[in-house]
């Protein structure tokens, strides 16, 4: 298959992965913001959620492979860009590119590292057993109290901070990741170049401040 | 005005090379960047030393043979002007200037400032033709091609493949390159025939010359001399997506 030689085909799949994932986000913070709606609504959302048996682990599985694919591809191809260019310019300006552009593998290497333990921490609950879900009483309504221990896990200073990092690192990435992708699909022309990578920055800005606001809104005590 | 050069100076291709230190002194504002180098050279040869090897061919803008790095910039930086373009009056008396080849794995240096750019031609060859009748000319308006078509190809075409994309790329990516070459033929009728092999093999062989993949960091299209857009790049992208149907 040349799709998964090429180097323009490995960048189509990052692109479309990458996309899927963004996806994936929007879903997730779009749960995970019911946090502010009160602890029923987000228990509600959970018990929902662990409610669809068997379709969550085909959701799983997907989106292990969505990040194998992203990963994969994501570590080659700048591998192989490391090695396209080893030597530098004793003096070298950038014209155009940002921070956010050139530390993309850096900030998606952050990304998985948080990956991990953030399922170690809310999915598998052996970071902090003493809290977790599965140890704490059931809400009044017999529920898992997911509420709870999103709480009193962000109360503590370390885990926020944790999350804040991680979801810094997400705002960056996106912030190139949200106007590369449509280069990458192949849908600009000249004009609509900078307002694409504008708007890219923009919802990233917003990705970036909806996630930083949750740890940050419990550990500050404004939801408790 | 006088200045300061630090120019990177390396025998041959295995040598390890380093920037040394050169006075430009009397420089006149009116010189061109190479003018201004050849006057160095002149005193270099006086004092038996080794002149500095650049390339250079037209010193027009149009040949794509001058190559330097200057102060960070492919080119200098100035806007749609080769380094044999660049004029003194841009510098100020006193100024260091920090004089670099391009930098790519695929652009091995032969010497000083001049680097085998072979790899271009090789990605050139690889797609970059049309195979179509010679014989008789062909009747003027036998072949109708719309005049934004025309001036969408002759933007592509403005490429002199100097390198400069390369040289600014993060990833030393010849993107900017191949998308200007494939796009200028893909939108012509004499290119359409083989315009699903050619993105691919063009491609292709720009990641065997070395060259590294595309990040959409936007560099080139600030260094380029001649101003190509990075739309060719997302017109090459459709292309290839093209060729997968
Ligand atoms: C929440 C998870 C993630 C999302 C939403 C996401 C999203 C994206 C998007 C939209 C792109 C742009 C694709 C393109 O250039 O066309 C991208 C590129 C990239 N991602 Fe991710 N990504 C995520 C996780 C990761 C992880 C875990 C890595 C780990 C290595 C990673 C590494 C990369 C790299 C290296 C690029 C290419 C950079 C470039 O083309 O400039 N990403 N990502
Ligand atoms: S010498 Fe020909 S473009 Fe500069």
């Amino acid at each position: 298959m040349h799709l998964i030689t090429s180097t323009v085909g490995r960048k189509l799949l990052m692109a479309v992965s990458g996309l899927m994932l963004v996806g994936f986000i929007t879903v997730h913070l779009m749960g995970n913001l019911s946090v502010f709606a009160g602890a029923d609504a987000i228990n509600i959302y959970a018990e929902k959620l662990h409610s669809l048996g068997p379709l969550v682990w085909v959701f799983r599985l997907a989106m292990l492979g969505l990040f194998a694919v992203h990963i994969g591809f994501g570590i080659q191809l700048s591998m192989e860009n490391r090695r396209a260019n080893p030597e530098s310019y004793a003096i070298k300006q950038k014209l155009k590119t940002t921070f956010a552009a050139e530390s993309m593998l850096y900030t998606g290497l952050v990304l998985l590292a948080f990956l991990i333990y953030h399922l170690l921490h809310f999915t598998v609950q052996i970071t902090n057993p003493e809290i977790s879900a599965h140890q704490l009483p059931l809400d009044a309504a017999m529920r898992l109290d997911v509420f709870s221990m999103v709480v009193m896990s962000f109360q503590k200073v370390f885990i926020a901070l944790v999350y804040i990092v991680a979801m810094c690192a997400l705002f960056l990435h996106l912030s190139h990741g949200l106007s590369s992708w449509v280069q990458t699909l192949g849908w600009n022309n000249g004009e609509s170049q900078d307002k694409v990578v504008l708007i890219g920055r923009l919802v990233a800005v917003v990705f970036g401040l909806a996630y930083i606001a949750i740890p940050f809104l419990i550990l500050v005590r404004f939801v408790k | 005005m006088n200045l300061t050069l630090h120019v990177w100076r390396q025998k041959g291709p295995q040598d390890k090379g380093k920037l040394e230190t050169y006075p430009a002194k009397g420089v006149s504002e009116d010189q061109s960047f190479l003018e201004m180098l050849d006057d160095v050279n002149e005193e270099l040869i006086k004092s038996g030393k080794d002149p500095i090897a650049f390339d250079h061919d037209c010193r027009e803008g149009i040949c794509g043979m001058c190559s330097q790095v200057i102060n960070g910039k492919p080119h200098g930086g100035q806007e749609r002007t080769t380094v044999c373009q660049l004029h003194m009056r841009e510098f100020n008396d006193g100024d260091e200037l920090f004089i670099e080849p391009w930098r790519a794995r695929a652009f091995p240096i032969h010497k000083d400032l001049i680097v085998d750019r072979t790899a271009l031609e090789m990605v050139m060859q690889a797609g970059g033709y049309t195979s179509c009748h010679t014989g008789g000319v062909a009747d003027g308006n036998a072949l109708l091609i719309p005049k934004p078509v025309a001036d969408y190809a002759m933007d592509a075409a403005e490429c002199i493949g100097c390198g400069a994309c390369v040289a600014s790329c993060p990833n030393s990516s010849a993107m900017l390159y191949t998308s200007a070459k494939v796009s200028q033929l893909a939108v012509l009728p004499q290119g359409k025939g083989e315009a699903k092999a050619r993105v691919k093999e063009m491609t292709d062989a720009m990641q065997n010359e070395g060259f590294g993949n595309c990040t959409n960091h936007y560099e080139c299209q600030e260094a380029c001399p001649k101003g190509i857009s990075v739309k060719f790049i997302a017109k090459l992208n459709r292309e290839y997506m093209k060729s997968m149907a």
